[in-house]
């Protein structure tokens, strides 16, 4: 119980002045407001084919980004992860990029 | 007894073959679609494309789709033939009625429930124009911050 509970601390992170101000960019990354792209614009289906849609997905390495990063739900991460993963094996989208 | 599904095919054409080798394969398919009493439903050449990456020295390809209705051995013999066929240098087959009607009954649902929600406030039941914040599109302000890492 009380392990968690400075877990929590430790992220909400306002018990300390000195560390996590307004103004640090780690701040700025980590409030930034994360809406799944899929569920916000009502996307049901998401096409392999469409690679302008999976493209915001895959950072310059071409790697898969994480949820964690692009705020995607789980339901619609994972279909996004098949639909990528189809992508690349029609040469639509690069496995990797270097 | 075989049941019928719908599947979408994609297959990528060497660069080097010519627009009559691309309806050749075209008419290949088609006809062993006839054969085992399936339907083509659609065909969509979408040209020659660049690919991400090569295949077997090839940097571009004439990719085609085309959505068959039929059972799975057709599919099945579809998939051996584009494996045999050299002038096909990938294909990929996948099963989509099912995800089609997911992503259907997904959508149904939401329309029903947003449209139960709406009459409960004494809405009448669909979005009337120039109601709520506008689109989504023109309120990302944080696409931005995306790129920048």
């Amino acid at each position: 119980m009380r392990e968690e509970r400075g877990g929590r601390g430790g992220r909400g992170g306002d018990k300390k002045d000195g560390k996590g101000g307004a103004d640090s960019p780690r701040r700025g990354f980590f409030r930034r407001r994360r809406v799944c792209k899929f569920c916000a614009e009502k996307i049901d289906y998401i096409n392999y084919k469409d690679v302008r849609l999976l493209a915001p997905f895959l950072p310059e390495r071409g790697k898969i980004q994480p949820r964690r990063i692009s705020g995607t739900c789980a339901l619609h991460q994972r279909k996004l992860q098949v639909a990528i993963k189809r992508a690349r094996q029609l040469a639509l989208i690069p496995y990797v990029t270097d | 007894m075989s049941t019928t599904r719908q599947y979408e095919l994609v297959y990528i054409v060497t660069p080097e073959a010519s627009e009559q080798g691309v309806a050749d394969l075209h008419t290949q398919i088609e006809q062993i679609v006839q054969r085992f009493n399936g339907t083509l439903d659609k065909t969509e050449n979408w040209g020659r494309k660049r690919l991400a990456y090569d295949i077997g020295h090839h940097r571009e390809g004439t990719y085609v789709v085309e959505t068959i209705s039929g059972s799975g051995e057709l599919m099945k013999e579809i998939d051996r033939r584009l494996r045999v066929i050299d002038q096909v240098i990938r294909h990929l087959i996948v099963r989509v009625d099912e995800e089609l009607r997911v992503a259907q009954r997904t959508s149904e649902a939401r329309k029903t429930f947003s449209a139960r929600r709406r009459v409960a406030r004494g809405l009448p039941p669909e979005r009337q124009p120039g109601e709520g914040r506008g689109d989504a599109d023109s309120q990302d302000d944080m696409e931005g911050l995306e790129v920048q890492r």
